[in-house]
């Protein structure tokens, strides 16, 4: 085997204009990036505040980043697809021929779901919740950096695809036996694997991280049944996360073992049962979806909550329900293969399973409604995203259950009406979610405001384009238009494909919009700070600090005697107080060790997918190197002085305009 | 009760809203096709009725109680209400409960396994998925077509599908229900035509670079006109023989259709069994069980005990 393995120029696609094009912009933005980095001298500050960071509030920023980046990608492919199909009707062959349209509707699912909502999840949960139960981090902040850093590994992987070979050609699912060397002898399948893998076990690790630091981490005084909804929430999804991504670890290993070791537990040949993993993938791929949403109802909880300033209507209903919700997600995994032949009680079981999930989910819908209810709703723009979340998940809930109905599936199954189905909850659910939250807590993690006209001209664009582009799918797949047609031929159709093709162009202006929002705000931000830390009038802990947060978040532990925290203390009148002195805090070291450990495993997948023997081994090995001089390091804290905090905390005082307190001298300890 | 009204009054809107459509789920031709539209609508109406309120509440809540509107009664604290909790719990699993009494009863009612009640018996056809193609292999008669699907109107038609290769769905939109093609498995699907015609049928599961042409023309004509397509089959087309199979399971895409007019015997039980556990085991001992028993057994191990028996 030659030093490069399966490696050659004979993998960059050098016939492929279109991918030649898009790897030459990307590497004149990649080079522009790098000498404004190197004009600006911030190389030094890049390396040592935020890629070896491990402070939650800036590594929720770079997974918020690496989401926005990823967006453009699948976003990419999307308007690609849709522009295809439009052009190739009444038995044209468009311009992407299967060859290369195939990869394309695989990265698109992969990456949007894995790579943009997963991160942009995942990165609201480490910018706000931590600062919601008043914590100074998560329980394990060197974790969280390299569980970034292996995402960001798999995001680098699913990209090197692009210009190095190809991506897969099986669908974001890779079903086998499509999926096995025997139908995807080229290495598509390979960075599909190593992509998911890696990233997975980056998310695995967030998950538990999560989990130990809501359970032992909340502020004095902060019972389960006090934390914020969208902490609540946040929880479900990560318990959901630690229950099923293991799954996916798993189907992927044996899926791994098939390929490289021809294994043969999904094959057709010597016994493999393809059906096994389609039924393993779906254990774990039917909760992500919940893992998705549910922390994007928790931030429109939160959004309705302090926009109407008001308390949120039925905390407890809300508590429960999302927990149905994750308990049920579990169970009903089989609606994904009605038309797998299982029998009819098993197909009904698993129908009726499913549509109970639509319970808890309206009575979500009605404790927003009720907490509009008597309330003085502020029109912003997270205000926007919700109002049209709640118009736009209703329809998609109803098509969901619809397809739920295993007699409806029958005819509804893998058409167009199921795709408009999940972009309608994706997009129309976490994805609205996952904006609304971005405008509401980015002054609190950037310190200045957004622009408040882009983004709502963004969020009329995305909502007006949602429908052009969605609606239209709901009537092909009446009409009988299944999914991955590359091209198509029958005259009914071609008016509808036509209007989702215009569809997906609006919502590309609102993206674009949202990306001119956040450039103006940057240029703009000496003009628009936020220096109360409380734009909202919040109801929640994140609120009580300063926009951005002290790199501690609290000098002092609050104390919590309310589910609306930070609203009963300025009720109290005991919000902004100074106390008497200041102990210090522990804090942790930031540390190169993650984006090596990362870097080493991402390197492994990649050599595993061009089978280069030697450089697996050195990256294997090198991982376990980086993790035991990690694991044996000392120099891993050290503690903030009371001097600095109390230079902090009066900065921050001043800005708010809390005037210093006279201390009664008798409270004062030794 | 509540479904007998709604059935009438799905039956109105679907006559208002859905004349125009040709083609597709909802302009269906056969007696599976029909009660899968009917279930659609109904489901739809009654989740309207849960819907509709909330999509009007929402946008009338956001209205009145919008800032500015000082005179509307402001209640920060008020969070609970054991009524209103009580009530949005009740409304959904009231609706729910309907929903799933009907999911339940269509879910037996559609099986596509069971066979379809009827005075004829039906007519059995074999399905493989190759890729990118169909072929259709007609046991009784003896003959066998690619890409294209001819049967009796009137008449239920009983598909055992497989494939040769990666997994397909079976799927003709028209009539109805569609089912997965799985190699070294059988699955079926039970399906009848009401009124000639030619409806479009395809593959509804990405199975490869030349899935998009996988589509066959289903061609239900009278019995004669089938009687007659079978007898020129038998008169003029060449025989479907192992080495002509193998050559046919090669990749092609756009495949024309093919007539044969001879099957050799046991030809789709041969590729069930190609894929089959231990098959290098069973051609190799005559110890084991035959493979049409062996066939049937693995198909409904996979697909549930309870499975009807093979009219």
């Amino acid at each position: 085997m030659s030093l490069l393995g399966n490696l050659s120029l004979d993998a960059i696609p050098f016939h492929e204009p279109i991918i030649m094009i898009t790897l030459a912009v990307v590497g004149l933005a990649g080079i522009a990036i790098a000498v404004a980095i190197t004009v600006y001298r911030k190389w030094g500050v890049l390396w040592r505040d935020w890629l070896t960071s491990v402070d939650h509030k800036r590594l929720g920023v770079m997974y918020i980043v690496l989401a926005l980046i990823m967006l453009i990608r699948g976003f990419s492919d999307a308007i690609m697809m849709r522009t295809q199909l439009a052009l190739a009707t009444n038995g044209a062959e468009g311009y992407l021929p299967p060859e290369h349209y195939d990869q394309i509707f695989t990265a698109h699912g992969v990456i949007m779901i894995m790579f943009m909502a997963m991160p942009f999840m995942i990165g609201l949960m480490n910018i706000a919740l931590p600062l919601q139960i008043g914590a100074r981090d998560v329980a394990f902040p060197f974790l969280n950096n390299l569980s970034f850093w292996l995402s960001a590994g798999g995001a680098v992987l699913i990209n090197l695809s692009l210009g190095l070979g190809e991506f897969a050609k099986t669908g974001w699912l890779a079903y086998p036996p499509l999926s096995e060397l025997s139908f995807s002898p080229g290495v598509g399948v390979d960075y599909y694997i190593w992509a998911l893998q890696i990233s997975g076990i980056g998310t695995l690790l967030t998950g538990v991280n999560f989990l130990v630091t809501v359970f032992k981490m909340r502020a004095p005084g902060m019972k389960l049944m006090q934390m914020p909804i969208f902490t609540w929430t946040c929880t479900w999804a990560n318990i959901l996360i630690v229950a099923s991504f293991p799954i996916l670890t798993a189907v992927l290993g044996l899926l791994t073992l098939d390929r490289y070791l021809n294994f043969h537990f999904f094959t057709n040949a010597a016994g493999g049962n393809a059906m096994m993993y389609i039924n393993l993938f779906w254990a774990w791929g039917h909760p992500e979806v919940y893992i998705l949403i549910l922390p994007a109802f928790g931030i429109f909880s939160e959004v309705i909550s302090t926009f109407t300033g008001k308390r949120l209507f039925g905390y407890n209903s809300m508590v429960w329900a999302s927990g149905a919700i994750s308990i049920l997600g579990f169970i009903v995994w089989l609606h994904h293969f009605f038309t797998m032949g299982s029998s009819a009680n098993v197909n009904a079981f698993f129908g009726i399973m499913t549509m109970i999930i639509a319970v808890p989910t309206g009575v979500k819908l009605f404790n927003w409604l009720f907490t509009m209810y008597r309330g003085r709703l502020r029109m912003t723009v997270p205000v926007l995203w919700t109002l049209g979340f709640m118009v736009t998940f209703t329809i998609g809930g109803m098509t969901g259950v619809l397809l739920a109905v295993p007699g409806a599936d029958y005819v509804l199954h893998n058409s167009l009406f199921l795709i408009a189905h999940f972009h309608n909850t994706i997009i129309g659910g976490a994805v609205f979610g996952y904006l609304a939250g971005f405008a509401y807590w980015f002054p609190k993690a950037m310190g200045f405001h957004l622009n408040e006209r882009l983004g709502k001209a963004s969020f009329w664009c995305w909502q007006v384009g949602f429908y052009v582009a969605f609606m239209p799918l709901y009537v092909l797949g009446f009409l009988g238009m299944t999914r991955r047609l590359n091209h198509t031929d029958n005259p009914d159709w071609n008016i509808w494909l036509y209007i989702a093709c215009a569809g997906a162009v609006i919502i590309l202006v609102g993206i674009v919009l949202q990306f001119v929002q956040l450039y103006i705000a940057f240029r703009q931000r000496e003009q628009n700070p936020d220096t109360t830390g409380d734009p909202w009038n919040g109801h929640t802990l994140e609120w009580s600090t300063a926009s951005p947060p002290q790199f501690y978040n609290f000098a002092e532990l609050p104390r919590v005697r309310d589910i609306d925290a930070f609203t009963d203390m300025k009720e109290q009148g005991i919000a902004y107080q100074r106390p008497a002195s200041y102990a210090p805090i522990h804090m942790p070291k930031n540390t190169p060790s993650g984006i090596l450990i990362a870097g080493a495993i991402t390197t492994f997948g990649f050599a595993a997918i061009w089978h280069i023997g030697w450089l697996a081994v050195a990256g294997l090995v090198a991982s376990v190197v980086f993790f035991l001089l990690r694991a044996y390091s000392n120099d891993v804290d050290y503690y903030v002085q009371p001097n600095e905090i109390e230079r902090t905390e009066s900065a921050y005082l001043k800005q708010v305009g809390v005037a210093p307190l006279k201390q009664e001298p008798e409270e004062v300890p030794a | 009760m509540l479904v007998r009204s709604l059935r009438k009054a799905a039956l109105a809107a679907a006559v208002f809203a859905l004349a125009g459509c040709q083609g597709g789920v909802l302009d269906p031709k056969g007696q599976v096709g029909v009660d899968e539209k009917y279930l659609i609508i109904i489901s739809t109406l009654l989740m309207l009725l849960v819907v509709i309120p909330v999509i009007v509440m929402t946008l009338y809540f956001a209205w009145k109680y919008r800032e500015g509107r000082d005179h509307e009664i402001y209640a920060p604290k008020w969070a609970h209400s054991g009524k209103i909790e009580t009530i949005i719990w009740l409304v959904p699993v009231a609706i729910i409960a309907i929903l799933g009494a009907i999911t339940w009863r269509s879910t037996h009612a559609l099986d596509p396994y069971k066979p379809l009640a009827h005075k004829r018996e039906p007519l059995t056809v074999q399905v493989v998925s190759l890729n990118w193609k169909w072929l259709f292999i007609y046991p009784e008669q003896g003959v066998a077509s690619v890409n294209e699907l001819v049967f009796p109107t009137d008449v239920p038609v009983q598909f055992k599908i497989t494939s040769e290769s990666t997994m397909n769905s079976f799927f003709i939109p028209q009539l109805g229900s569609q089912i997965y093609s799985m190699a070294g498995m059988e699955t079926r699907l039970n399906l009848i035509a009401n009124e000639p015609g030619s409806y479009e049928g395809f593959s509804a599961n990405y199975s490869g670079a030349g899935f998009s042409d996988m589509q066959f023309e289903a061609v239900a004509t009278d019995e004669a006109g089938f009687e007659k397509w079978v007898a020129s089959l038998k008169r003029e087309s060449p025989a479907l023989t192992s080495e002509r199979y193998s050559e046919l399971a090669k990749p092609s895409e756009n495949h024309p259709v093919e007539h044969f007019g001879r099957v050799s015997d046991g030809l789709f039980h041969g590729i069930i069994h190609k894929y089959m556990q231990n098959y290098n085991d069973w051609n190799q001992g005559p110890a084991h069980a035959s493979p049409e028993h062996s066939a049937s057994e693995h198909a409904a191990a996979l697909s549930g005990a309870e499975k009807p028996e093979e009219a």
